[in-house]
């Protein structure tokens, strides 16, 4: 008997009982269809997340400085002899605290960052409108001010934010650009951003140092001799202690995400697995009773002359092709899902091919590891038995 | 000779007790015969032609078909050996209710291996040669008793063997269909078709060629040669 008869022949069974194939299925469409989302949406959110930092460089460390005993940061102005080090691109130095902001009548509470003109370049964000922050800024401490979108809304609205004054702390500073539109990161919103010289920032927030120094190394080469300058001047600086900071590469960050990524990944398939598992076995139930109910129409096409396998490959395709409907069902719903609640979540929504490829042949998998004992019960029947059988 | 049973015993246990089905039945059928075994029920008959329908194989003697011995054939071999030498007419018809009648004849062929387009040939000549070529495509619960029955002939015959084997063809049947389909298997006899027919009906036993009565598990020739 040919598989293309046998499969007919199994659809025309399935299709006499369509309530019970629909249920029989339902197992299948659930796991297949919570499998696809589940895996879907946490990759979506994890390439969204890797994208981002992706497109910082693949050449950018970032330097956090705890610092020992009284020296708990470093002078910016010896972070940026650095770049004359070997492997070392720009360096971005930066100071962070809050500050009250003031407009008019409006006045808020906002963290502002200090910064030198290499922030633009390492951290590839860009202005709108205006200019950027200068060299003869940080220099003579000008008290200018670079605003974020966002932030922007929140103190002119719709007006254009260049050349205002505002105050920080009752200082006076004068907006001089509107930064670009770059949306939420992993830690905060690019466009709350207020950027200010790192030298005026020294000022206003009572600070002598950074803590946080993100640096470029000069290729993507040379990252790890970057690092190992870094390193070698951070261990002099603080005595071999290696508490006193952190070095982080791009790469380490993308490599412990993807690690978090599989384990998640796994996790979530495993949950769905067990769902799969308990449809898998109201498959074999609904077999093993499909097999009773036709003990009587295997007699009969024993006698006419079906062999064993005959009658294995007839149950067994039956379940194969109920478990693979199901799957094709499952992955439509689940891609379905994917999209439904990426939109909700604001993430682009990615459905891997490889994730659809492996439940279609999972789908099938169970079809044929639970339909195997009922067709192998209907398989070993006597003729003569199940003729008798009415 | 198509058919030799040369001592056949079947034993069958029931608990502690074994009961012989069949005794030292000794049997041989030509080519070309219609016989009729008959024997109330109990007497061994459907055990008789569990044997002779290779649906059964016995416990012990000699049992040659068309040449090839059945003795201890595996399962698959007993499929194969049924598939292309008998052709089984049951009390009750024994149709798949799902599939229709073309679909019914073509069963034997499909397990035959035979090519679609041919299986349809020959199931549609079959169907045509038992007065149904007009209905192929009916579902059995669609057609009269004598018409399923005819289904079931075409069936049989589809497939061309050498001998049908027929169990109470008339059982579930009334008179003038039962005469109706008795007309047929004479006609297929004629043909050529070794007929070979199960029953507790006498009326249908004397339409056969040759009679043999089965007895507590015994045979015994009751008339040879004569009508039809």
């Amino acid at each position: 008997m040919n598989s293309i008869t046998a499969i007919k022949m199994a659809m025309k069974n399935l299709k006499s009982h369509k309530l019970r194939s629909f249920l029989t299925m339902l197992g299948i469409i659930i796991g297949i269809s919570s499998v696809i989302t589940l895996i879907s949406i946490a990759q979506s959110s994890t390439r969204m997340i890797t994208d981002e930092v992706k497109d910082l460089g693949s050449n950018l460390i970032s330097v956090g400085i705890v610092g020992r005993g009284t020296t708990t940061s470093i002078a910016y102005k010896e972070v940026l002899e650095w770049e004359k080090k070997e492997g070392i691109g720009k360096v971005s130095p930066v100071i962070s605290g809050n500050t009250e902001m003031k407009y008019k009548n409006k006045k808020e509470t906002v963290s502002i960052d200090g910064i030198t003109p290499n922030y633009e370049d390492v951290q590839n964000f860009h202005i709108q409108a205006g200019r950027y922050i200068m060299p003869i800024d940080v220099d003579t401490r000008q008290k200018v001010v670079l605003i974020g979108v966002e932030a922007a809304k929140t103190f002119f609205g719709e007006g254009n934010p260049i050349g205002k004054q505002v105050t920080l702390n009752g200082l006076p500073f004068t907006v001089v650009g509107l930064l670009e539109e770059k949306g939420e990161s992993l830690l905060s919103s690019y466009d709350d951003k207020i950027l200010i010289p790192i030298s005026t920032s020294e000022r206003l927030l009572f600070t002598s140092g950074v803590k946080v120094i993100s640096i470029q190394a000069s290729s993507a080469e040379d990252v790890d001799l970057a690092i190992s300058t870094v390193e070698n001047i951070l261990k002099t600086k603080f005595k071999n202690d290696k508490n006193s900071y952190s070095i982080l590469n791009q790469q380490d960050l993308l490599d412990t995400m993807d690690t978090v990524t599989q384990t998640m990944s796994l996790l979530l398939a495993g949950i769905s697995g067990i769902s799969l598992l308990v449809g898998g076995i109201g498959i074999m139930n609904i077999m093993l009773v499909s097999v009773t109910e036709r003990t009587k129409e295997i007699g009969i096409r024993k006698a006419i002359g079906a062999k064993r396998k005959d009658i294995l490959s007839l149950f067994l395709i039956e379940s194969v092709v109920l478990t693979t409907i199901g799957g094709v069902i499952g992955i439509l719903i689940g891609i379905g899902g994917t999209y439904g609640i990426s939109g909700l979540m604001n993430v682009e929504p990615y459905v891997a091919p490889g994730v659809v490829i492996s439940s279609f042949l999972f789908s099938m998998l169970i079809g044929i590891v639970f339909g195997i004992l009922p067709a192998n019960r209907a398989a070993k029947l006597k003729p003569i038995d199940a003729l008798r059988n009415e | 000779m198509l058919i030799s049973l040369q001592g056949i015993n079947k034993h069958y246990k029931m608990g502690e007790e074994v009961v012989k089905a069949l005794n030292e039945i000794s049997l041989e059928i030509e080519k070309g015969e219609f016989l009729a075994i008959v024997g109330p029920s109990g007497s061994g008959k459907s055990t008789l032609m569990n044997i002779l329908g290779c649906l059964d194989i016995p416990s012990s003697g000699r049992y040659v078909l068309d040449g090839i011995e059945i003795k201890s054939a595996k399962e698959n071999e007993l499929s194969q050996i049924r598939n292309e030498k008998i052709g089984f007419i049951f009390q009750n018809f024994n149709l798949l209710t799902k599939l229709t009648a073309i679909e019914n004849v073509e069963l034997p062929l499909i397990y035959r291996g035979v090519k679609a387009s041919e299986r349809k040939r020959k199931a549609t000549e079959s169907l045509e040669k038992v007065g149904l070529g007009e209905r192929i495509n009916h579902l059995p619960t669609k057609l009269s008793g004598g018409q399923q029955q005819r289904v079931a002939i075409a069936r049989a015959l589809a497939g061309n063997p050498p001998i049908l084997l027929c169990d109470e063809p008339t059982g579930a049947l009334d008179s003038t269909t039962s005469k109706d389909i008795m007309k047929l298997l004479k006609e297929l006899n004629k043909q050529g078709h070794t007929i070979i027919v199960i029953t507790h009906d006498l009326e249908v036993a004397n339409e056969a060629k040759r009679v043999v009565q089965i007895k507590d598990g015994k045979l015994a020739n009751v008339r040879v040669g004569g009508k039809a």
